[in-house]
Order: structure tokens, then sequence, then C-alpha cells
């Protein structure tokens, strides 16, 4: 086996006729380890011997020879032609000459013409592809919602093809596990708020509003939204990875196939799930949210629960609870639709399953604080 | 590189999940520059050898030698360098769906060869990919855009990229339609001659067996139960090797 030693040697043997001829010996192992030194070589000869007419490239101290060092001798041939030299590659082994013979053949197309763009067209051109990139998706939203809403129509007139077994599992994925979770989470929310208050209102002696404050605010808004963020955290982003990789696999085409809608078999199970559980989970988010904030009131602002819960019974009515119960299944359909659409938006590559399910999170906490400001208009609208 | 001693030598290889043993005391030699091919039946642990001897599976038995090193006692710098000189072409291809076809077969020149210029690399890595067939429109594409035989042909120029010593080929063939798998087996040939390589290939492609391998080595039933060129299968009368190299849909010898 060869040493790993470079001794290649660049010669210019005197001639005495006019037909000067230069002669370059590649020498030891031309391969992968010293192609970085090979190249500075290489190019380095090539400036050299800028004038000379004829050279020769000999091959015969070359101990091993790879892809390397093979396209690295064609490099220095090509320059050397390329400044007008008649080149000559001689004594080749007969077992590197395939690999010669090969490299003599590639890297022979046009060099790439890679024009420098513009840079405030490629800031107008990515604008321009995000603009219709929201207007697509929020098409292919309302495109999922009509496919879902013929598919539960269907459901309607023949229950027997609701895939309840499906709607139970995932009811459980959804729902069940992420109650410990949920009530772990509003229960601190809701002692922060109380702390945050009772601090504050203490300097104006209005500690006991914070009851008022901690009521409406966990019923009407925060108790839904925290679990709308924690769902789409959660399950929407498992949504969109089941079926963004279902459709990598080429699964959701299987089931076209066979006569199945996807929408049907997949979406919809999901989807009901969600809407199903999210309300669930407000309910039990809600009063863990209370409970903490009580708990708060009670140890740090001194206010013993009797009077916590007189006062409580006195600020809020049915109405703010219901304010919070109704909104929490349309934001359990936003958070579905977007988790199933991006899923369906995956293509062939892992980054772009990355991409969605980062997207699908972003876009349904995003579009549930959206519905949330819609919905604040409505209640206002009817005095709720 | 033209010496005949054994690249691969496994000796009494045993491997196994859980309470099933996969492969029983393999015994099995790859020759420095041959083209072997292995065959057994689906599911009789062809890929698995081939995972264990790449390293991705631990035998619970026996000893693997590659380039006459010991596998289990090298230390992990050792290892990497001996991973250097084999390349692997995985069943599906296994190319990075991140990266264009172009940035798959730079990705083990940039990491493994740090001093290379930019230019070299790229003139590397698309020399790589017009050896194995495939043109600059190819290139920039992803993964997810390329045909079935594309796909093997640039997971191909990925395992040669950095020129390894070693090449495992998991049944290249498969999936590729007849004339596709008779121009592939034509390509490994070629390169296989070309670059002095030693090749395993796992396959059950018969033509494949009959156009390139040099030996053949069958796997039942956790053993090795013959080695050698083609003609020893077909005049075998052991009763798996006839009904494999001698049944409906086998071939008769072409020369």
């Amino acid at each position: 086996m060869s040493t790993a030693s470079l001794t290649e040697t660049f010669s210019l043997p005197s001639s005495a006729s006019g037909d000067e001829r230069v002669t370059l010996a590649a020498g030891g192992a031309w391969t992968a380890e010293g192609a970085g030194e090979l190249e500075r070589v290489v190019d380095d000869a090539a400036g050299r011997y800028e004038h000379a007419r004829n050279v020769d490239i000999d091959l015969q101290k070359l101990e091993r020879l790879d892809t390397f060092g093979a396209w690295l001798i064609e490099r220095l041939n090509r320059a050397l032609a390329a400044q007008g030299a008649t080149t000559r590659i001689v004594n080749l082994s007969d077992s590197d000459r395939g690999l010669i013979d090969e490299v003599r053949l590639v890297n022979r197309g046009p060099a790439k013409a890679e024009r420098a763009a513009n840079r405030i067209l490629i800031a107008l051109d990515s604008t321009g592809r995000a603009v219709a990139e929201i207007g697509r998706s929020l098409v292919l939203l309302a495109h999922l919602l009509g496919a879902l809403t013929v598919v539960a129509m269907g459901t309607v007139a023949r229950p027997a093809r609701l895939r309840l077994r499906s709607i139970v599992h995932h009811l459980e994925r959804v729902g069940w596990r992420a109650v410990p979770i949920v009530l772990l989470s509003t229960f601190l929310i809701g002692a922060i708020i109380a702390q945050q208050g009772i601090f504050h209102f203490r300097q104006f002696g209005a500690e006991v509003y914070v009851v008022d404050m901690v009521g409406i605010l966990v019923l009407r808004e925060v108790g839904v939204l925290i679990v709308c963020v924690m769902v789409a955290g959660r399950s929407g982003s498992a949504y969109t990875a089941e079926l963004g990789a279902m459709t990598m696999r080429e699964e959701i085409d299987a089931l076209r196939t066979m006569g199945f809608d996807p929408v049907e078999v997949l979406v919809l199970p999901r989807i009901v799930a969600l809407v199903l559980a999210v309300p669930v989970l407000t309910f039990l988010g809600s009063m863990a949210a209370l409970y903490g904030a009580g708990l708060v009131c009670w140890l740090y602002g001194g206010m013993t629960p009797d009077i916590f819960l007189a006062r409580l019974r006195e600020a809020i009515s049915l109405q703010t609870f219901a304010v919070g119960m109704i909104k929490a299944p349309f934001m359990a359909l936003v958070i579905g639709l977007v988790a199933c659409v991006e899923g369906f938006e995956v293509d062939g590559s892992a980054a772009s399953l990355g991409l969605k399910t980062t997207s699908s999170v972003v876009k349904s906490i995003f579009l549930v604080i959206v519905l949330d400001g819609f919905f604040a208009m409505f209640f206002a609208a009817i005095g709720m | 590189m033209t010496g005949t001693g054994p690249v691969i030598s496994v000796r009494d290889l045993v491997v196994g999940f859980g309470a099933a043993t996969v492969l029983d005391h393999v015994t099995l030699d790859v020759l420095r520059g041959e083209i072997l091919g292995f065959v057994g039946g689906s599911g009789a642990g062809k890929s698995v050898l081939m995972r264990t001897i790449i390293g991705l599976l631990p035998p619970r038995n026996g000893t693997i030698e590659v380039f006459g090193q010991n596998l289990a006692t090298l230390s992990e710098r050792e290892r990497r360098a001996i991973e250097r000189r084999w390349g692997v072409l995985f069943q599906q291809g296994a190319l990075f769906s991140s990266l264009n076809v172009q940035q798959n077969v730079e990705f083990p020149i940039r990491e493994y060869l740090k001093n290379l210029s930019p230019r070299l690399i790229e003139e590397i890595a698309l020399a790589k990919l017009e050896m194995v067939g495939l043109g600059a429109d190819v290139r920039k594409k992803y993964p997810a855009e390329l045909s079935g035989g594309m796909i093997k042909r640039a997971a191909l120029a990925r395992a040669l990229a950095l020129d390894p010593d070693i090449v495992f080929l998991d049944e290249p063939t498969s999936g590729l339609d007849p004339i596709g798998a008779a121009e592939f087996d034509e390509l490994i040939r070629t390169l296989q001659r070309t670059l002095g390589l030693s090749v395993f290939m796992v396959t059950h492609d018969l033509d494949s067996l009959h156009a390139i391998c040099g030996r053949i080595a069958v796997l039942s039933e956790g053993r090795v139960i013959a080695a050698g060129p083609i003609e020893t299968m077909l005049a075998s009368e052991h009763p798996w090797l006839k009904s494999y190299f001698r049944g409906k849909r086998g071939r008769p010898v072409r020369h």
C-alpha cells in the first residue's frame, strides 16, 4: 500500500530545440485525504506554466489514485489546455486508466449562469408570495370547513357512518390525557392573577374587588384562551404531524383509492373529539383557576374562603360563565381545521413536516385570539 | 488495491431481537474487489447482517473484521476512520430530504474533508453525479421531486462521495423496471471496475446475480448455507437453492 505522503515534482527538462516540453510528474497518493493540498499545487502549477506550449503529465510515480486525485489531474489538464498548451498524460497505468477516462467526461456542461438577483426584487417577491400564501391558506381552511360540513351532514343522515371508536380514541388523547397539565397551568394562572391583583389593589384598599376581577377574567377570557393555547400546542401539533407523516407515506392516497374520504375517516373524528374535549377542558381549567385564585386570596390576601365564595357569587352570573363556554367549541373547530389543513399541506421532505407543524401551532393560536376578538365585539353588541 | 484477502470477514455472528435469533453463527467473507451477491428469503435476515456489519445493530456473539480490524475492539476514532472507507446505499435511498441532490452528495465530503475549497467540493459532487448518470438538471432538485430510479442513483453517488473501498447496497434494483435495473447493474459494475470497489449487495434480483455478481452467498434459517459463483448455485441440489435459482422465475444462464 502507498504512503500517505505527497511527492509530486514539477521539473523543467532542458531541451536544445525550440520544442520545449514541460513534464509535470505526479507522485504519491492522489486521494481524498490530500485533496486540499493537491488543489493548491495543481492551481499553482497551472499558473506557473502559463506560457508552456507542450506539457506532459507524468503519472509514473503515482501510487494511489481516487476520483479526487483523478479530477485534479483532469483540472490541471483542462487549465493548461485552456491556456493554449498541448497536453499529454503519460505513463498511465491500466488500473488508473478507467478513472482518468471517466473524469475526462464530467463537468463539461456550460458554466452555470447564476445572476445576482436584485435585493429589492427579492424582498418584493417574498412579500408577494407571503401575501398570496395567506390568501391560499384561508381558501384551504374554507375548503376543509366545507368538506367537513358535507361529511358531518352525511353522518347526521346516517349515524352509522360516524366513527365512534376513532372519536373515543382521539378523545382520550386530546381530552383525558390533557387534563393534568391543563389543571396545573390554569391553577397557576389563576393564582398569579389573584396575587398580582391583591398586590396592586391593596394600594387603594380595594382588595375585595380582586374576586370580581379574577372571576370575570377567568370565566370569560383567560380560562378558554389558556386551554386553547395548550390544546393547539399539544394536540393541534400532533394532528398536523400525524396527517403530515401519513401524506408523506402516501397513506392518504391509499385511503382515497380504496374509496374512503380522508375528511370522513381522519378529519371528522379528530375535530369532533376536539370540539367535545375543549369545552370540558375549559370548564375544568376555569374551576382550577378559580381554586388557585381562592387559595391565594386566603393565604396571601387573608380573605377566608367563605368571603371569597360569597363575593364571587355576587360578582359573576351564569352569563359570565356561558360567554366563556360558548366560545370553546368554536375555538376547538378553528384549531382542528388549521391542524388538519397544515397536515395535508406537508410535502415529501422532513423539513416541511417541521415547518407545517410550527405554522399549525402559530396560525391556530393567532386565529383563536382573532376569534376571541370577534366574540368580544359580538357579546358587547348583544349586551352579554 | 489488487490483493485478494477478505475486506470483510464475519465469524460466528449471532444477532437476535428479544427471544428471536435472526442470525445464528453466520460466517462469511467478502473478498477484495469482488461483487458479492447476498440472497435469502424475505425476512431471512439479509438486511440484518448488513446493518450489523455497518454497526447499526449490536451483535450478540461473534466477530466482524473489516480491513483486518475487529470492529468490536476499535476506539471511536479508529471506527470513524473505517466508516469513512465504506459507503452505504439504503433500500429507500435515505437521501436527506431537506437537502437537494447536490448538497446530499457534498454533505459527507464537506464533513470529512475539512480543508477542501467550495469549488473543489462542488466539482467532485457534480463529477460523482455524472458518473452515476444524473445530469445537471437534477442536481438542484429535492429528493421528493425525484423518481425511484433517480433516488437510487443519487443515493449511490452519495455512497461513493468519499471514494470508499467497500460499498454496501441494500436491494439496489428493487423498485426499478427491468430496463432501469439492468442499467443500474451495469452502472454498479462499471463503477466497481473503475474505482476498484468491493461490493456487498443484498438483492432479490436474479438478473443482477447472473449479470454482475462474481460470488453469491445464500442465507437460510439464520445461516449461510452456500457461497460461490452462480454456476455452483445452479448445480446445487439443496432444495431451497433449487427452487430459488431454478424455479419458475429462474432464468437460464446467460453469457
